[in-house]
């Protein structure tokens, strides 16, 4: 750019030496500012080993698998929580994965065009409520109606079958595990059902067309056309609707109960590890208190950082093989 | 397949019910999926607008078993969100721009959006131990400050993301010819791609400000509540988000109908923001 300023000879040299380090400066300005993202999510990492560290070098690894969370004692364990965490997610998904895959069917196959838009937004506009505001609603309005109307009918037939029968047996309280992992579901579904909807999106139409062509249902262009050509990326929508579950706090911290004892059945209370951390952080006094919760939160960023890396690494893997087709 | 067409009419009758009971069902789903939204919003509006009154915005938020409002926990959150957008739109939008203009051939690049997406999911509950540890351990107390940094950093990913969006949407015969003119690339980058992108970056800062004028686990741990006007982000400021979570865990009524007050509010103003990007959005198509 400079060499075709001097070649012009209409400005000054000056001024192009000027531009050259404004050049530098401001390629440089956004550089750090990009750097700056990675340093933040080192720093993160950094910060939250350096504050569990205590409660790591106390426990070792049974901090993992002790069941044991006893403020007065000052003995700690992260198995509830985690336990929590892991079961209301994939309550989460049981329900937020089908939900979703349905919308999605929708709205590519089904939806009439002028239709298509307004029950996007709609979905969408699930995703924007705040969790806070599930969290509320959960409490108020959810529970009492779940403990009123299905919890009785849960635990007077399924908590008869033997084997899972103790996983839905216990009194009709409305908060719990089950109710955390149904209003969980229900807050993945517009982030799955809006990546879904963009996957199936971008199959080509001359696919599809074809397989409509020699005879399919519609049914059988998504079951032998659509999926296998998205697969990848449903994975990673899956899973990022996963890490989403895993780490939603608000919603969570409502409904669940807050109780650190471990029960085997569903419509008991438990906690996650983001609800340990909202109900007790600014409560714990001591050291070994505050550590342990921040040990938590390192594990929950671990789970949340391996599960969000997988959905990544296939949703680029699609949109990588997306470039060399077309 | 061969048998596929009017061959075999059980196969025929067959396929044709599966296909009807799929689709039967994805319809169903979309029911089940804007049910909950339905349900949400008409308890929010029976709920919310019957405590919406004028002291809501008008006088502090009140001791329990005295009348009140929301004002110093509206305007609080006001502060906080506005100080956070300040603070991380600005990287934001560089960061992105480093991404879409800059990192052609950098070997950051690839590892800077990696870590930008999962940050952009990352639960951010962690955000606010993180900023917990760094900003309230030393200062020695919960502040304004402490709250609008972890909401930026909230903010940040999706400024990031949208902006590296909004710029790659800029032809590139524009940057060719702005440079064929003799313009540095700074120039360039400044009066001609971010012109021509404008509409976008202010979308993703907007849809920021919506995402993050609702986060409540972040301030939980750093810009925590306070029952008065607060003076200074120095110090805990009150915020509606908290507010309505301390608010509506509590045993007392009249605090419990501020707390649907407050999620009113906060809903509204979200959905309003959302839709305000959507219709931006869709003029630019």
């Amino acid at each position: 750019m400079n060499s075709t300023q001097k070649a012009k000879g209409a400005h000054p040299v000056k001024a192009g030496w000027i531009g050259q380090i404004a050049d530098a400066v401001f390629t440089n300005l956004t550089r750090i500012c990009a750097i700056l993202v990675l340093l933040i999510i080192l720093a993160m990492m950094v910060s939250l080993f350096i504050g569990a560290w205590p409660a790591f070098k106390k426990f070792g690894l049974s901090f993992l698998v002790s069941s044991e969370w006893n403020p007065v004692t000052e003995d700690f364990g992260a198995f509830v929580a985690i336990y929590g965490t892991l079961v209301t997610s994939v309550i989460a998904m049981l329900i937020g994965v089908p939900v979703s895959f349905g919308i999605a069917i929708f709205i590519t196959e089904l939806c009439p065009v002028w239709l298509k838009r307004p029950v996007s937004t709609a979905i969408e506009l699930l995703a924007a409520i705040p969790s806070i505001i599930y969290g509320m609603w959960g409490l108020f309005v959810f529970a009492p109606f779940f403990a009123d109307h299905i919890e009785p009918w849960i635990s007077d037939n399924l908590g008869q079958i033997p084997l899972i029968g103790e996983l839905f047996s216990g009194p009709p309280l409305g908060i719990g595990l089950l109710t955390a992992g149904i209003i969980l579901g229900i807050m993945v579904i517009p982030f799955m059902a809006s990546v879904f909807r963009d996957l199936f999106e971008v199959v080509p139409p001359v696919l599809k067309e074809s397989a409509y062509g020699i005879g399919a249902t519609t049914w059988e262009v998504i079951k032998k056309i659509v999926l296998p050509y998205t697969k990848i990326g449903v994975v990673g929508g899956t899973m990022l609707g996963l890490g989403r579950a895993l780490g939603e706090t608000m919603a969570v911290t409502f409904v669940i109960g807050n109780a650190d004892r471990l029960e085997t059945s569903l419509l008991m209370p438990g906690n996650t590890i983001s609800s340990s951390l909202a109900n007790q952080f600014t409560e714990a006094v001591g050291e070994m208190y505050t550590s342990s919760l921040i040990a938590l939160g390192l594990i929950l960023f671990f789970i949340t950082f391996v599960v969000l890396s997988i959905a990544k690494f296939f949703l680029v893997r699609l949109t990588m093989r997306e470039g060399t087709r077309t | 397949m061969s048998r596929m067409t009017n061959m075999d009419p059980n196969l025929y009758r067959k396929r044709r019910a599966i296909n009807f009971l799929v689709l039967t069902g994805s319809v169903f789903t979309t029911l089940f999926g804007l049910f909950w939204l339905v349900w949400l919003l008409a308890t929010l509006f029976s709920h919310g607008f019957q405590y919406l009154g004028l002291s809501v915005f008008t006088q502090p938020t009140p001791p329990p078993g005295d009348s009140g409002g929301l004002a110093n926990a509206i305007v609080g959150s006001i502060i906080i969100t506005l100080v956070g957008v300040l603070i991380g739109a600005p990287v934001g939008v560089m960061a992105g721009t480093f991404l879409s203009e800059y990192a052609i051939r950098s070997r950051i690049a690839p590892v800077v959006r990696f870590v930008n997406d999962v940050l952009l999911s990352a639960p951010s509950i962690i955000i606010g131990v993180f900023v917990y540890e760094v900003v309230v351990v030393p200062m020695g107390n919960f502040s304004g400050w402490a709250g609008s940094l972890a909401l930026a950093l909230i903010a940040l990913p999706i400024i990031v993301r949208t902006t590296e969006d909004m710029l790659k949407l800029v032809p590139n015969t524009v940057r060719e010819a702005a440079c064929a003119l003799g313009a540095p690339r700074w120039k360039v980058t400044v009066s001609i791609v971010f012109r021509a992108a404008k509409a976008g970056i202010f979308t993703g800062i907007l849809l920021a400000i919506a995402r993050i004028s609702g986060e409540t686990a972040p301030l939980l741990f750093t810009a925590l509540n306070n029952q008065f006007w607060s003076s200074s982000l120095n110090e805990p400021v009150a915020n509606l988000p908290v507010v309505i979570f301390q608010f509506a865990m509590s045993p007392y009524e009249d605090w419990q109908n501020l707390a649907w007050a407050g999620a009113f509010l906060i809903t509204i103003s979200v959905l309003v923001l959302n839709i305000l990007v959507r219709t931006f959005l869709r003029d630019r198509k």
